[in-house]
């Protein structure tokens, strides 16, 4: 592993263990955006240019206001609660568990993962036999995969219908003014 | 929540702003607009787009963000994408092909059909996902602390 990938991890984990212990809403809030920095970081340096710009834009830019806008309507500060054993049980062993699991992945960029084996060839080589476009990752998006992005898009909609309806005041009923 | 009047007596904020926002809008368009070719596409693209627009709103409050982009016109805009998307998808069926076979859309080059296919999908992707921030942005921030 390159060094600033370990510098890059360590920092993460420096960030969560801080966010968990802080008390102060808005400065975990700060460092929930520092979080999703660094992981774009860390995609891009594993080629995933796509990912980590979603990350960015999505993750450390808009999760973040709205984070503070959501602060904005609730107290500034964690209320102070007796350490309890038992979510932190869970917790622990879940995240064993998911570890434990890793060990049976394949290594990250193995050509033998299977992965690697199902469709992603026919990807890769289509995408510039049949399209030819360089972009796989938006070839896939949108044509290989345009069912799926289809209904990804169809997810947001109804995310953005459900907070309209749940968030938005009723200004038909009380006219268009808002105050 | 965002206090305008103070955030606007900040000079620096308010030239700062005023001076990222035209490149923030290019961005996103260039993300949309390229992601045939370059890293990106609707959904990266929409989020930087309606970054521009939460900036905005930051600085100069959410009720002139509401003047610039009115809830009516983002309810529009939330469907109007997924519809664009669906639309490309009902019109290559109508052109007998399968659903969301982009060759059908230009009988004389199939080639050209696929990128006029991508690029409307992904625009519908873009409109929605950049409308749905902006309700939800919209919805957060225009409440008050009660």
């Amino acid at each position: 592993m390159l060094p600033i990938e370990v510098v890059l991890f360590a920092f993460l984990l420096v960030i969560a263990v801080v966010v968990a212990r802080l008390r102060d809403l808005f400065a975990a809030a700060m460092l929930t955006g520092i979080f999703s920095l660094l992981s774009a970081g860390l995609f891009t340096l594993m080629d995933a240019v796509d990912v980590a710009f979603t990350e960015a834009s999505v993750g450390a830019g808009v999760s973040t206001v709205l984070l503070l806008g959501t602060l904005a309507l609730s107290a500034r500060e964690e209320r102070e609660k007796p350490v309890r054993l038992l979510p932190f049980l869970v917790v622990g062993v879940t995240g064993g568990a998911l570890l434990f699991g890793t060990l049976d992945m394949p290594y990250y960029g193995d050509p033998a993962a299977p992965i690697h084996q199902y469709v992603a060839p026919e990807y890769i080589a289509g995408t510039e036999r049949e399209f030819g476009l360089p972009n796989i990752v938006t070839v896939v998006l949108a044509s290989y995969r345009g069912y799926d992005t289809l209904g990804e898009t169809a997810v947001i909609f109804t995310a953005a219908v459900g907070v309209m309806v749940l968030l938005v005041e009723r200004r038909r009923q009380r006219g268009e003014r808002s105050d | 929540m965002l206090q305008p009047q103070r955030m606007r007596e900040k000079v620096v904020l308010r030239v700062v702003a005023q001076s990222l926002i035209p490149f923030i809008l290019l961005f996103g368009l260039y993300v949309q607009f390229h992601g045939d070719y370059g890293p990106g596409g609707g959904f990266q693209a929409g989020v930087i787009f309606a970054a521009a627009f939460v900036l905005y709103g930051l600085i100069f409050g959410i009720d002139h963000l509401k003047e610039l982009a009115s809830p009516r016109l983002i309810e529009v805009g939330v469907a109007l994408g997924l519809l664009l998307f669906a639309g490309v998808g009902l019109v290559s069926i109508l052109l007998d092909a399968n659903f969301l076979d982009y060759k059908a859309l230009d009988s004389h080059d199939p080639m050209h059909g696929l990128h006029v296919g991508i690029l409307l999908v992904e625009f519908g992707v873009g409109l929605t996902v950049t409308a749905a921030m902006l309700a939800i942005f919209q919805a957060f921030a225009g409440r008050r602390h009660d």
